[in-house]
């Protein structure tokens, strides 16, 4: 084959390839949209008369997960599906926004951390690599972490709503992820980085604890939960 | 003053309640059980990722020893045992590989392509410098991975792999080169093919640099070609394979315009001053 034969097909690859990103592309951006509506819906939280409606607003972010899960399906269709960690980069931010929806939502409604196993289905994915398009375990920890991020803003916004039980909860809740996160050995990647940022979350809201306790406001709101510190 | 007090008393706080959250957290909870799993799946993934990093490394080393080997065959009095050396040499790096491929059983291999990719490329440097000295053409991407497929030798290895593997064909198994560390691996040829145009010249060859050039120049053509359709790696390389052309054309300009008037013996003295010439140009901007 001469040279330029060779270079012609080569090129032929990287423009498919680029095609092939170009779709992802587009699918993102919808899934992308996606996020946004339910971030701005799910941020009614944080104010006031927001608390009152935390079921409410739940089951309508449920609703915009069947939206995920059909563009989903239809970013699943755009690659072959044993290069998942080729075209990875794209959606990678997207999936971690998602899993911190998903984890949020869940946490609002039951006060657990969810499963990967369920954020997955959630999203209309799989867990696991060898069934197709799948969770990848760093993203779904680093969508964890954000998490905590939002709720060390939940328990300050809640005492100011004149929930007084719901940082105490956040707390022990906030203690147990982060001693689940000290069994990893991370790498000095990203994800790192993001678990570096859990420890200041941890301090907030441990400030919101002391702030609650010092005043006896815990005793009052929970009956004696954190009270005997 | 003020300030440091705080700071200080801000550390110790959370030193304190550390230690007694740690007593408060049930370690057979849902939550600390998937995190022991999860601990159990990320180790896993970065020991596999620094073996292949390992393994990488010693294929870039090995790669190079090649090369260095192959720029002696113009000078040795037999080419051939060259060739025989570095031919014993490649098969020792596609041990190596074979390694990679065994650890990549069942992975999707670009998850720890930035693991592999450096070696991958300088062994395409090395195998297609090698394949350039005996046939003076491009090997062509399938060529290399036609040597990259891999047979299980042993049983040993054959039950672990059948262990492991989904693929059909449960006696071999290969890896393949993608497309842009093949051009990355040419990129970083040319460069070497540069600095053997020196050499000949060096050895009162002056036939291979006018070959040199006009290869020099396909190869060149073919990344023009590309462009930047490919990332952004592929373009990078257009610039040092830019330069290398640049000093082969103007070697062979040299050796056309004054190669008559010049004593051969002293063709490698007129012709090294040249490319210190050339060296200092690309200094400036």
């Amino acid at each position: 084959m001469s040279v330029s034969a060779m270079f012609v097909a080569l090129q032929g690859a990287l423009t498919a390839d680029q095609d092939i990103r170009e779709e992802i592309r587009k699918v993102v951006q919808a899934l992308e949209q996606t996020a946004r509506e339910m971030l701005t819906l799910l941020q009614g939280v944080h104010q006031g008369p927001g608390f009152q409606d935390i079921p409410k607003k739940c089951q309508k972010a449920r609703e915009h997960f069947s939206t995920v899960r059909t563009q989903m399906e239809s970013l699943k269709t755009k690659f072959p599906a044993d290069q998942y960690y080729r075209f990875h980069e794209h959606w990678r931010f997207v999936l971690q926004r998602l899993v911190f929806l998903a984890a949020f939502v869940v946490y609002l409604e039951t006060e657990t951390l969810v499963t990967r196993e369920a954020v997955a289905e959630i999203l209309g994915i799989e867990a696991d690599r060898e069934r197709g398009f799948h969770l990848d375990i760093e993203d779904y920890l680093s969508g964890v972490l954000t998490l905590a991020s939002e709720l060390a803003r939940l328990a300050v916004n809640s005492v100011t709503a004149g929930d007084y039980s719901r940082p105490l909860r956040i707390s022990t809740f906030i203690n147990e992820l982060d001693s689940g996160f000290r069994l990893l050995n991370l790498k000095n990647d990203s994800l790192r980085k993001r678990y570096d940022g859990l420890k200041y979350d941890v301090k907030k809201i441990e400030e919101v604890v002391y702030d609650l306790s010092i005043r006896g406001l815990n005793k009052e709101a929970t009956g004696g939960a954190g009270g005997e510190k | 003053g003020a300030g440091g007090f705080r700071k200080r008393k801000h550390d110790n706080f959370p030193h304190g309640q550390r230690r007694e959250e740690k007593e408060n957290v049930n370690p057979s909870s849902p939550l600390m059980t998937s995190f022991k799993s999860f601990q159990l799946e990320l180790d896993t993934r970065h020991d596999k990722y620094e073996r292949l990093v390992k393994l990488s490394r010693d294929i870039t080393i090995e790669s190079k020893r090649t090369i260095f080997l192959l720029h002696r065959y113009i000078s040795a009095p037999s080419g051939e045992e060259v060739l025989n050396e570095s031919e014993v040499k490649l098969d020792a790096v596609r041990r190596k590989i074979k390694q990679v491929a065994q650890e990549l059983i069942g992975e999707d291999m670009y998850q720890f392509h930035r693991a592999i990719s450096p070696g991958l490329q300088e062994y395409i440097e090395a195998v297609s410098f090698q394949y350039f000295i005996k046939t003076r053409s491009l090997i062509s991407i399938e060529e290399i991975n036609k040597q990259l497929i891999f047979t299980a030798e042993d049983r040993e290895e054959t039950t672990n792999m059948t262990s492991n593997s989904q693929d059909k064909q449960p006696h071999t198994w290969s890896l393949r080169v993608t497309p842009v560390d093949y051009l990355l691996g040419v990129a970083d040829l040319t460069g070497e093919l540069m600095r053997l145009c020196i050499s000949s010249v060096g050895n009162g060859d002056i036939d291979t640099p006018f070959e040199l050039s006009q290869f020099l120049r396909q190869i060149y053509d073919g990344f023009t070609f590309i462009g930047n359709t490919g990332p952004y790696e592929v373009s990078k390389k257009l610039y040092t394979l830019k330069q290398s052309l640049a000093k082969v054309e103007n070697a062979c300009y040299t050796l056309k315009v004054r190669g008559s008037e010049i004593p051969k013996h002293m063709l490698a003295d007129v012709f090294s001053a040249k490319t210190e010439l050339i060296d200092q140009e690309e200094g400036l901007p």
